[in-house]
This record gives C-alpha cells, sequence and structure tokens, in this order.
C-alpha cells in the first residue's frame, strides 16, 4: 500500500501506532423542532450515528459515501465548527471534543479545512491578500509588511501569481480559487487537513492539478489528510486507507487496496461498480449492481443494518441485528466491515435480487 | 408550461459577471468599482443622480439664492405679492413661482423646503439604516436566543400606530426638526433591521463563513469582517430608498402640523397651506408638490439603479 | 440522412467586458437511435450549443444551420420552435430540482406537458403520465404521481424530468449533464434508464457532460469541445484508446486511475482560456505540451484522420494514442516544427 513516492527518502508508510486524531463513538443529531416560542423536539436528524476511526500521522484517510450519508457532518465535528451530541474526538493526545470556543484556539491552528465550493468559500467582497491572511490575523500571528509577505510566500506555493494579491475572487478561475483555499489552509502550517469534497466541483483537468499540489504539500510538510469525495477513484488516487459511510455510520474501513480489491460489503460493492469507468471496454464488461431505490432518510433510519432495504443479501437477520464493524473471518485486522453476510471474493451480487425490505422508494430529506 | 420552458432561463450568462473559464484580464476590479461602472452607463441614474445633486446644492446654497431672488422665506410682499382682494398671485415676473396668501415668494419658499427635506429625510435614513443593520445584523448571526428576542422587539416596533404615535409624542414635547427624524427613524429600523437579519441568515449559511470559524475568528471579526460588505449592497439600496420614504413621512407630519412649524417652510405645510386656496391659486398647491414628486422619484428611480448595478442578476440581461 | 445535423454554429454574447464567443463554428450529425457524446469543461460552449438548438438562448447571435428532419431550427419562429420543443425534441437538465415547478403536482405537470402539444383528455393524459412514471422506476407511481417535486427524491426528480421528457415520444432527446447531481449508485440507474429507454423508442440521444465515465458508457460518437470549438470527434473506442488531439488526451490522463493507481496524474497546466480574449491560432496551444510554430498563428481546422475521425491539430494525422512511444512521436514531430519557441 506504499504509494508513489518522488522523494523516495521520506517514508510515508504510517506506522500503525502513530495516531494523530482518534474518534469514539462520535454522534451529532439535529434536532428537528416544531413551533415558534415553545420549541419542542419531534425528531432528529441521525447525521453521524456513532463513528469509530483513527487517523494516523501522515497518512491520508479517504472517507466516501453518497449524498446525507454524514461525511460532510463527520468532517465538521473533527474541525469542531459545532459541537458534537455524543462521543470523543482525541487529537495528538488531547481530548478536544468539550473544548470551550476559547479553549479550542490552539487546535484550530492546527488543524484546518478545504472546502468544496471553489466559489462559496472565499468572500466574494474581499481581496484574495486578505482572505489568506485570514488564519495570521486571528492568530496574531504576523502584521503589516511580514504578513504580506508571507501570505505571497504561500500564493507562491500553491502555483498562483504573487502578484494578485490584491484581486477578489471574481477574477479567477475555479481551479485558482481552489488553490487560494489551500494557501489559507497552509497558512499555519497546520498537522491536519480536513478536505471537503476539494475537488468535485472542479473540470477534470483542474482536479488532476489540486490532487497534484495536495499530494505535494502532503510530502513538504508532513500532512495528514482526512479526504472526503464521492468520486471513487479520486479517492482511490488520493487515499492511504478508505472508510465508506452510509447513513451516519462507517460499514467498511481497509486499506485502499483491500477496499478497492476485495470490497465485503454489499454497498461498497455496489458502489465500487456504480462509479463511471472512463474506458468503454471496462465500463462495457463490468456488471453493475443497480440498488434500487435511494438512501433512506437519516431522521428515521432502518432498523438493524441500516442498508437492508436495498440490499441484494438482506435476510431477516439483518432486519433485526445491527452488524458491528469488525474485522471478518479471513480478512486482515486493519480490514473492518459491518456486515452479517459479506461478500465472498468472486461472489456475484448481480444475480441476487433483494430479500426482504422490499425497496420502497423513500425520499431523502434535508 | 413545458419543462423546457421553465427552465429557459437556466445556465445562460450573465454579461456583467465573469464567465466561469473567461478570466478576466482587468487588474482586480473591485464588485464595486464594477457596480459603479455599470452605475454609471445606466442614463436614468445619471439624470437622478444629477437632479439630486442640484437639490442638495440649492439646499446649501438656500440663503445665497433667496438673497439673488431678492425675497427671504418669510418676507411679505404686500405689494406685488397679494391681490388686492388678498389672494395669492400667479406666477410674474416678480414671484417667478407666485405667491401664496400671505404674498410669500413659493419659488423661496420651496428653496427652503428643499432644506427640510434633505435634512430630515437623510438623517432619518441614514440613522434608521444605521439601527437596523446593527440590530439585524446581532439578530441575524447571534443565534436563537438573540433573534428571538430582537425579532419580536422588532415586530413590536412594526406594529405601532405610527401617525398615530407620532401625533400624540409631538403634542407632548413639542415639535421640532430633531424630534420629527427620531420619530421617522424609530420607525423605519425595524423594516431595515428585517431585511439585514434575513440576509444575515442566508450569509451566515455560506461556506466562507464556515471557514472564518474554523479558522478560530471571533463572532464579532465575521460579523464585521465577513458579513457586513456582504450586506452593504442590499443597505445601500435600502438606503436610497428609505430617503424618499423619510421625506414623504417629514412632508406627511408637517402637512399634520406635528413637524415643522409656521411660518418656517416645508414641503408639507406649504402643501397643508395651499388646500384652501387651490381653486383660486393653483401654483400655490402645484409646485410644492411637484418638488415633493420629484425629488421622491429622483431618489426611488436612483434606488433602482443602484440595486442593478449591484446584483446584476435582476439586471434586464438582455435588454441590450 | 441524419436526424439532426448542425453546421457551422456560432453562439456569441455582447457583455459589458467585450464578445464572448461561446462557440466558434461547431459542425455534428446526430443519427436515429444513436448516441452522440458531447464533452468539455466548463467554458467550453458545449452546454450553449445545445441550448440554441433549443433556442433558449435569448439575446445570443446566432449564425449556421441546424437542420432538424430538414427544418432549420435556427430561424423557426418561436411558436413553430415550442410545437417541436417538448413534442419532437426533448430535454432534460443537470437540476431536476429547478427544472420541475414547484408549486404544480409532478404528475399535473407531465399531462400538462402532454396536452399542450397533443389533444388528448385530461384522463387519457394522466394515466399515460403514470405509466411513464412507472416506466421510469418510480415506485407506486399511481400515487406519487399526486406528490409535489419537493416529495420526491433527487434521482426520483431526474427520473420524473426523464419521464416528463418522454411523454410525447420525442425523436431526439437531448440531456446536459443528467447524472452531475446524482450519487453514484442513482446515477448508475439513470445511465441504465437513458440507454434502455433510447433502445425502446429508437430516439437519437444527445448526452452534454464533462464526465468521461458518462461517455465512456453511453456515447457512440464523442465530440470533444474546447473553447467553442469542436477539437475532436471520433466513435467512442477510438477517442478513448486512440486520440489524436493533445486536449483529448489530457483529458483522459487527468482521470485519476487512468495510468495505475500509483502514478502521479498528469493534469492539463494552466486554466481554461476567456471567451473574450482567445489565444491566438489555436485556442489549445497555451496548455499544450506538443505546441508548434503554426499552432501560435493558425487556427487547425478538422481534419479526417480516418473515416469518422476528426481532429484539429497541426500534429501529423497518424500520431494517434496515449501510450508513451506514440508520447516521444509526439514529441519529436513537434520539436521538428519548433523554431521561435524553445
Amino acid at each position: 500500500m506504499t504509494k508513489p513516492d518522488p522523494t523516495p527518502s521520506i517514508q510515508r508508510r504510517p506506522s500503525d501506532d502513530d495516531v494523530l486524531l482518534t474518534l469514539r463513538g462520535v454522534v451529532k443529531h439535529y434536532p428537528i423542532k416544531h413551533g415558534i416560542i415553545f420549541k419542542t423536539e419531534i425528531g432528529r436528524v441521525r447525521a453521524v450515528d456513532g463513528v469509530e476511526l483513527t487517523v494516523r500521522r501522515g497518512e491520508t484517510l479517504g472517507l466516501v459515501g453518497e449524498t446525507g450519508c454524514g461525511k460532510s457532518t463527520l468532517a465538521r465535528c473533527i474541525t469542531r465548527l459545532f459541537p458534537l451530541t455524543a462521543g470523543s474526538i482525541v487529537f495528538d493526545g488531547q481530548d478536544i471534543s468539550r473544548l470551550s470556543r476559547r479553549e479550542l484556539r490552539p487546535y484550530r491552528r492546527q488543524v484546518q479545512m478545504i472546502f468544496q465550493d471553489p466559489y462559496g468559500s472565499l468572500n466574494p467582497r474581499r481581496r484574495i491578500g486578505s482572505i489568506i491572511g485570514d488564519p495570521f490575523a486571528i492568530h496574531g500571528v504576523a502584521d503589516g509588511a511580514e504578513r504580506k509577505r508571507r501570505v505571497q510566500e504561500l500564493m507562491e506555493l500553491v502555483g498562483l501569481n504573487p502578484e494578485h494579491y490584491n484581486r477578489f475572487p471574481a477574477d479567477f478561475s475555479g481551479g485558482q480559487r481552489q488553490r487560494i483555499g489551500v494557501a489559507r489552509a497552509l497558512a499555519l502550517r497546520p498537522k491536519l487537513i480536513v478536505c471537503d469534497e476539494p475537488v468535485s466541483a472542479l473540470d477534470v483537468s483542474i482536479q488532476a492539478q489540486i490532487i497534484n499540489l495536495l499530494e505535494g504539500l502532503q510530502d513538504e510538510f508532513n500532512l495528514t489528510y482526512v479526504f472526503i469525495a464521492h468520486d471513487l477513484s479520486v479517492v482511490e488516487h488520493v487515499s492511504d486507507r478508505v472508510a465508506v459511510m452510509y447513513l451516519g455510520k462507517i460499514v467498511e474501513l481497509a486499506d485502499r487496496d483491500q477496499l478497492y480489491g476485495q470490497p465485503r460489503h454489499p454497498y461498497t460493492n455496489a458502489l465500487l461498480l456504480a462509479g463511471s469507468i472512463a474506458d468503454p471496454d471496462r465500463a462495457r464488461a463490468r456488471r453493475r449492481i443497480i440498488l434500487t431505490g435511494d438512501v433512506p432518510s437519516p431522521v428515521d433510519p432502518p432498523s438493524g443494518c441500516r442498508f437492508h432495504p436495498r440490499c441484494p443479501k438482506a435476510q431477516q437477520l439483518c432486519f433485526d441485528t445491527e452488524p458491528q464493524l469488525q474485522p471478518e473471518p479471513g480478512d486482515p485486522v486493519e480490514h473492518a466491515t459491518a456486515c452479517h453476510f459479506p461478500v465472498a471474493p468472486g461472489e456475484d451480487l448481480t444475480v441476487l435480487t433483494p430479500g426482504i425490505g422490499s425497496a420502497v422508494d423513500q425520499p431523502t430529506e434535508g | 408550461m413545458s419543462a423546457s420552458e421553465l427552465s429557459e432561463v437556466a445556465d445562460l450568462p450573465d454579461p456583467a459577471v465573469p464567465q466561469p473559464g473567461v478570466e478576466r484580464q482587468v487588474e482586480g476590479r473591485s464588485p464595486w468599482q464594477l457596480a459603479w461602472i455599470r452605475l454609471r452607463r445606466d442614463r436614468v441614474a445619471v439624470v437622478c443622480a444629477a437632479f439630486i445633486l442640484l437639490l442638495v446644492l440649492v439646499a446649501i446654497l438656500a440663503d445665497p439664492l433667496a438673497n439673488w431672488i431678492g425675497y427671504n422665506a418669510t418676507d411679505q410682499d404686500q405689494v406685488n405679492g397679494i391681490t388686492a382682494d388678498g389672494l395669492p398671485v400667479g406666477p410674474d415676473a416678480h414671484h417667478l413661482l407666485g405667491t401664496d396668501n400671505l404674498g410669500r415668494d413659493i419659488l423661496v419658499r420651496i428653496i427652503f423646503g428643499t432644506r427640510v427635506s434633505l435634512v430630515v429625510g437623510v438623517s432619518a435614513a441614514v440613522a434608521a439604516v444605521l439601527i437596523g443593520v446593527i440590530v439585524g445584523l446581532c439578530a441575524g448571526y447571534l443565534g436563537p436566543v438573540v433573534d428571538s428576542v430582537l425579532a419580536r422587539l422588532m415586530d413590536v416596533v412594526l406594529s405601532f400606530p405610527f401617525l398615530l404615535f407620532a401625533i400624540a409624542l409631538v403634542t407632548v414635547v413639542g415639535p421640532s426638526e430633531l424630534i420629527e427624524i427620531l420619530v421617522i427613524a424609530f420607525f423605519s429600523w425595524a423594516a431595515v433591521g428585517r431585511i439585514v437579519r434575513g440576509q444575515t441568515l442566508a450569509i451566515r449559511e455560506r461556506e466562507y463563513i464556515e471557514a472564518a470559524r474554523s479558522l478560530g475568528a471571533g463572532n464579532l471579526r465575521i460579523m464585521v469582517i465577513d458579513v457586513l460588505p456582504n450586506l452593504m449592497a442590499p443597505v445601500i439600496v435600502y438606503v436610497t430608498l428609505l430617503i424618499p420614504v423619510s421625506i414623504v413621512f417629514e412632508a406627511t407630519l408637517s402637512y399634520l402640523g406635528v413637524g415643522i412649524i409656521p411660518p418656517t417652510p416645508s414641503w408639507g405645510n406649504m402643501i397643508s397651506d395651499a388646500q384652501n386656496f387651490y381653486q383660486v391659486a393653483w401654483w400655490y398647491l402645484v409646485f410644492p408638490g411637484a418638488a415633493l414628486v420629484l425629488t421622491t422619484l429622483a431618489f426611488n428611480l436612483l434606488g433602482d439603479s443602484v440595486r442593478d448595478a449591484l446584483d446584476p442578476r435582476t439586471e434586464r440581461l438582455f435588454a441590450k | 440522412m441524419a436526424l439532426l445535423q448542425v453546421r457551422d454554429l456560432t453562439v456569441s454574447f455582447r457583455t459589458s467586458d467585450g464578445l464572448v464567443q461561446a462557440v466558434r463554428g461547431v459542425s455534428f450529425d446526430v443519427q436515429k437511435g444513436r448516441t452522440l457524446g458531447i464533452v468539455g469543461e466548463s467554458g467550453s460552449g458545449k452546454t450553449v450549443c445545445t441550448q440554441t438548438l433549443l433556442g433558449l438562448t435569448r439575446g445570443a447571435e446566432v449564425g449556421g444551420t441546424a437542420e432538424f428532419d430538414g427544418q432549420d431550427l435556427l430561424t423557426m419562429t418561436s411558436a413553430q420552435l415550442r410545437r417541436v420543443r417538448g413534442a419532437r425534441i426533448a430535454a432534460i437538465f443537470q437540476d431536476p430540482l429547478s427544472s420541475l415547478h414547484p408549486l404544480y403536482r409532478v404528475g399535473w405537470q407531465i399531462v400538462e406537458m402532454i396536452r399542450a402539444h397533443e389533444r388528448v383528455s385530461k384522463p387519457a393524459a394522466r394515466a399515460r403520465a403514470i405509466e411513464l412514471l412507472d416506466l421510469v422506476g418510480i415506485p407506486q407511481a399511481a400515487s406519487r404521481v399526486d406528490d409535489y417535486p419537493h416529495e420526491f427524491s433527487g434521482g426520483m426528480r431526474q427520473r420524473a424530468m426523464i419521464a416528463m421528457a418522454l411523454a410525447l415520444n420525442p425523436e431526439l432527446i437531448i440531456a446536459d449533464e443528467p447524472t452531475t447531481a446524482l450519487d453514484a449508485t442513482v446515477q448508475a440507474q439513470v445511465i441504465d434508464l437513458l440507454q434502455r429507454l433510447r433502445d425502446e423508442f429508437d430516439s437519437a440521444l444527445i448526452i452534454i457532460t464533462h464526465d468521461l465515465g458518462v461517455i465512456a458508457d453511453m456515447a457512440d460518437q464523442v465530440l470533444v469541445m474546447y473553447a467553442g470549438k469542436a477539437v475532436e470527434i471520433a466513435d467512442r473506442r477510438t477517442l478513448f484508446y486512440l486520440p489524436h488531439h493533445p486536449y483529448t488526451q489530457g483529458l483522459l490522463e487527468s482521470i485519476p486511475g487512468s495510468a495505475g493507481v500509483n502514478e502521479k496524474l498528469r493534469p492539463i497546466p494552466g486554466q481554461p482560456p476567456s471567451l473574450i480574449n482567445l489565444p491566438s491560432g489555436c485556442a489549445f496551444h497555451p496548455r499544450c505540451r506538443f505546441v508548434m510554430d503554426r499552432c501560435l498563428t493558425e487556427i487547425p481546422e478538422l481534419r479526417t484522420v480516418e473515416r469518422g475521425h476528426l481532429s484539429a491539430c497541426h500534429l501529423p494525422l497518424d500520431l494517434t494514442g496515449l501510450g508513451s512511444a506514440d508520447d516521444s512521436a509526439r514529441q519529436q514531430a513537434a520539436d521538428a516544427g519548433r523554431e521561435k519557441i524553445g
């Protein structure tokens, strides 16, 4: 699972015990309230519903899943953009899940985020020099000429022309704006960068530029990435390990090659075969597992295994009992799957028809 | 209605906004500069702005103008300004726009009325917008608790019977220009506050605000540095639209006798006085009325143009 | 004869910054029962191109011809065009939520659509709407026909849009990024559906997308656009395995995994050009690895590489393919064509 390394002298293989970030039972529910003055809770959106995860120093952990699976919410839990409903997050030995806004400030310098929308994530009314300089201004790191010098250094680093310091976001194309976002995230030399779909809004040729940029920066500054995307080929390219999320839970977690080579969860299988392949012969040759229906609403997730209404292998047990995320017999310890009836290597799911649950097409909400 | 018609405007390039893939060659023109360029191209805006500028000049130069014309606002011209029957005199060589029932020159009185209208209108509008922006920003940004308190407050203010209140208040404390400004501002800020609150709620959800929060920026910094500049466009539009409203408001108060006290002229009290004479002296009513209508119109049209310039999406895209 | 023949289509918009040349002379044919894929990145003009055919680019300056079944779409009056649009040419857009009216029931919208073009009774139209929703895989279509768009999920809305597009058995379906807003598993459903329907109704299909995966799945013929021009036209396999134009090659190499998971990606350097201020000569030359002297001055015409394969590039026509041997051959040819530029 070693990744190509332009500078072979740096060993990128992260060691198993050098953990940077640990998530234990992380839960984030959004209450749905009704009423104007006296609000009563009428339900909750179970966006993230008990996630266990570790991120090792220097690795890229890919997080994949479809709309509404909770991957973006999980990213915002890690960056503590809002309080957790339950669970804990330990970063570099410190539990940051209960810290107040003020106590979080040192953490904010070490964990940064890159956002999906290169148009929405930059304030249209501000010059990019001051946008990239924000981290310095907020943390009182550098002022005046010093700040300008460091901002221009960053701009150079991410491949922007430092002379464009005084331009506005509207003067840049999507790819260049994403570079601005990367420069801002790098300003304080963080240890961890959470990338929330950093390339999905970009054109293919530009996407590759940004991926290469992120990879280069990782090598240069020994960064750790949590890389969220719905595009499986992008995640395969950048990740060391990959976690697959479905309806607020991780359903499979493994080394990249393991996960893509021998996916055990039926959902992972479907996802991998559903993704588009830019190769006509391979595209024709593969047989898609056409999942029926859509992702159910996280307000009222299905009982037992949350995937059971859409799963071709579902049985009564899946309806009744929730499977635990654990290594299946025969798999490496690293490879955990939350499934009662994991897919055996070589098994063809396309010949199966959904057993129970009869695929009720439920609209997703929100 | 077919699907294709429903989405007829989808995906068309907006001429004023840089296209994806259209890298702009110009050196970092700010959104404000772009708006200014669009505004300057708008003929209606230029004419209105020129008219308003003229009004401002007239208001500032009211005294020298009056001297040059030869009458003061309260001078009663018993010789040429009033007929033998004691009625107003129509426009003639002595009084360009005629006189009122006391023989006072209407042109001069309109000139002084301009001063009152602009001072009261502009200061009340600015004060209202200042309060409205601060309250709206806090309500929109600081979360549900602050929001519910401030939003209720705005509801209360908006549900006041404002004319009754204004008349009652003035009866108690006595009319003055300052009281008039305060009354107008008090009844206008809540509407601004509501709009600003709505805008703030929308901006709050933008990713760049999230980005600022993830960097550790405090509430005040985000409100001032990230939210406020994005509110400026609607606020500027609101100021230009609130000024004419305040001018009319002022005229209404003066008309009702609770604004500017005679003999100081204001358009409102002139219109009020003219009511008794309009059958014999049309000029008495028409000229102050025209001044009020034209001024209001100029501000309103300018406000529309400013909105178009600041928000190119509402521009009539294909009118060119 | 082709169902749709577009010849030398040009579209430009006057803006305050200057003339935006969105489409600069594009020609293509679409045959009955076939799928044409148009690929390109944002700003390449692919969407403007088809919107012009549908008469949806008001205020644009349009040139060229677009003969649909012998009639020029570009010279039709808006009334004539309205009759064709919907009934004979249907469109599916990227964002199904903004294409369905939020305040009317889905079924009602389909019924209105049918009744706007055909004289049928309301119950008959409604029965047809249910049939269509069922056809595109909406479960319990008979009851969901009365839902509002917001009660449908993203995938269902896109399928409802497709149902609406199919309501009048159109001869040509234009789908603009039909799967972009959808998740992978739902995307698979929609692609599957579009393919089945095209075969069933023997319609012609134009798919506009930036996703080469969708093209690999669906298109028979592919047109690659860059800066408002067609740079390469080929059948699917030729395009993916034996591309001629360096832009097509760059696109293919930019896809993660195209050269093996562990290889570094080879993005196309630089940014897409300004459509107001186009580069001289070949619009791609500032980003091209194989730029030669003549690329700076001469706009390359589409030339036939072989039957059905056209490319607008000055490189010798026999230099196709993606391998490193092909690359070095290109490099040699490019070096030979360079004197002024290093």
